[in-house]
């Protein structure tokens, strides 16, 4: 039942993490791959705020999500007037700067060793220590940023995004300050990236570098991919599908290096399927990039 | 050409809203906008034409701020707008639409339209997340949305994709869109090029309304009979110059305009 929970807790983690990235190359057509970076900056956040200063939980999630917001402003301020395929590339550079950051400022992160001992979410006295515990946590964390999103995306702030999603001269024809949509987006999806940062750290209750490479920034996006973008299913069906397909690979009964290759076998040829064959994704509105 | 008085004045002697100082721009040495002064008033009908690449489109772009200039300014009232970006330059006034088709081809003809209000308070993010006066100020949108598709002909199709509309349709789309901005002044680039020849009729009769209303509509179209249907003014731009300003019975006739643009 633990190890069902521990998934299920996974997969609510992921749901705000590709919510996040959702919001930003699903809905407004803007391909970042710096999303570990914002989760890895609210993942240590929180930690070193908890670990250090004894912040309860409720307090070190939202601070994590204003400095992962304040972050993003670093790259969007600069890069967001750049188009395609040069902001993905100015986003790539940001993900490489904060890795290098968390792997190599020992003084704070104490780089490869890692921020160990970060303690478990206490909530007004309910200490969250089980994994049916923090599952109803992580749920409730996950209802909050599909809400959030949610309200985004049906109000005439949504409609800006998805106008700068189709056509972003139409949008500035129609007078719109694109480039301030684009940064108030990403300065949201940033924050909520944090907060399954957040969550992860705490659950974890160990962080080090290696849970916030531009891997990790990939898988979440695959995960936008196959589940599909610019849709309130896609995210939670893209999450499901790459949590749960790595657990799957145990019950097949191969030694654990094949698996993890398969894994990747896996990851990629499920991508060009989709990419071919459904490039919306699953349950997708748009398919990214077009 | 003829004559402009500038300052407050266009060169008919009406009160001038929209006016344009030296306007040069150049595109890898190449003079696209070479020099150009405007005047024109508040309301009207107005006509560029032109060989292609004479500096038509790149005049739009400079006046609503797609372009900046080399050099020279441009006046909205006694307002310049030369610095502005193009959605300061919408909300003072001044819509647009492009020569290529731009609309949001997935979502509805009437959200289309509603996307082009200004000022909406669910376009702030804390109002769309907390939606305090929203859904009211949707309503009264789409209410206004709905008098402009009415307008272009367009209300029995508000519910559809705007990709699906045909082509003409698409075109009356795009000026509903530029009268959702409330602008004054709208900046058409070839509002009936590429349409069947009713829908063009139709086209050309809502300008007329909307000069009868006092807008101030400025057209580069290369249709000529078009031109001479609705415009009260034509100029005629080469190689970045003005070298023809007047009424149209007039400048189309003279044989070295028919000669080298008209054919």
């Amino acid at each position: 039942m633990d190890y069902f929970l521990h998934i299920l807790i996974l997969c609510f983690i992921y749901f705000i993490a590709v919510y996040a990235v959702d919001l930003l190359a699903g809905r407004s057509g803007l391909l970042s791959i710096a999303n570990a970076a914002f989760y890895g900056i609210g993942a240590y956040t929180s930690a070193l705020l908890a670990v250090h200063w004894g912040w309860p939980f409720l307090l070190t999630a939202p601070a994590s999500m204003i400095v992962a917001a304040m972050a993003s402003l670093m790259v969007s301020l600069p890069s967001l007037r750049l188009k395609g395929d040069y902001f993905v590339i100015a986003t790539f550079a940001f993900q490489m700067i904060l890795f290098s950051i968390f792997n190599n400022w020992m003084d704070l992160t104490r780089g490869p060793l890692g921020v160990p001992g970060i303690p478990q979410p206490n909530i007004f006295g309910w200490k969250v220590s089980s994994n049916l515990e923090f599952s109803i946590l992580a749920g409730g964390f996950a209802v909050f940023a599909y809400t959030v999103v949610g309200l985004i995306v049906t109000s005439p702030f949504g409609r800006v995004l998805h106008a700068i999603r189709e056509d972003e001269v139409f949008a500035t024809g129609c007078g719109k300050s694109t480039l301030r949509y684009k940064v108030i987006a990403f300065a949201i999806s940033s924050a909520l990236a944090a907060m399954a940062g957040a969550l992860y750290a705490h659950y974890i209750t160990y962080i080090d570098p290696t849970s916030f490479t531009v891997m990790e920034s990939i898988l979440v996006l695959s995960m936008v991919i196959i589940g599909g973008a610019g849709s309130m299913w896609g995210p939670l069906v893209g999450a499901v599908v790459l949590v749960t397909l790595p657990e799957a690979l145990r019950f097949v009964g191969l030694p654990a290096a094949a698996a993890a290759n398969l894994r990747q076998i896996i990851y990629g040829a499920l991508l060009v399927v989709m990419m071919m064959a459904r490039p919306q994704g699953l349950v997708g509105r748009y398919a990214i990039g077009r | 050409m003829a004559s402009t008085k500038l300052s407050r004045h266009g060169y008919d002697g009406r009160m001038s809203v929209l006016r344009c100082e030296n306007l040069s721009k150049s595109f890898d040495g190449t003079a696209a906008l070479d020099g150009l002064t405007l005047a024109l008033p508040t309301s009207g009908i107005f006509a560029i034409i032109g060989p292609n690449g004479a500096g038509k489109t790149t005049l739009l772009n400079v006046v609503t701020g797609f372009l900046r200039p080399d050099e020279g300014k441009v006046f909205l009232r006694d307002v310049e707008l030369t610095r502005l970006p193009p959605h300061r330059i919408v909300r003072a006034g001044i819509a647009r639409t492009f020569q290529d088709l731009r609309l949001i081809g997935l979502i509805s003809v009437l959200e289309n339209v509603m996307l082009a209000r200004q000022n909406q308070k669910g376009e702030r993010l804390w109002r769309a997340l907390a939606r305090v006066g929203v859904r009211t100020e949707e309503q009264a949108n789409r209410q206004r949305a709905m008098e402009l598709l009415g307008f272009v002909g367009l209300a029995g199709d508000a519910e559809r994709p705007a990709g699906a509309l045909s082509y003409g349709q698409q075109k009356l789309l795009t000026l509903a869109c530029c009268l959702a901005t409330e602008a004054g002044i709208l900046l058409l680039d070839e509002p009936v090029a590429g349409v069947h020849p009713e829908m063009a009729e139709k086209i050309l009769g809502l300008l007329a309304e909307l000069r009868n209303d006092g807008k101030l509509i400025v057209f580069i179209e290369h249709d000529i009979p078009a031109v001479k249907q609705v415009a009260e003014r034509v100029i005629v731009m080469d190689h970045g110059k003005f070298i023809a300003d007047g009424v149209p019975d007039d400048v189309l006739e003279r044989p070295e305009i028919l000669e080298a643009y008209i054919g």
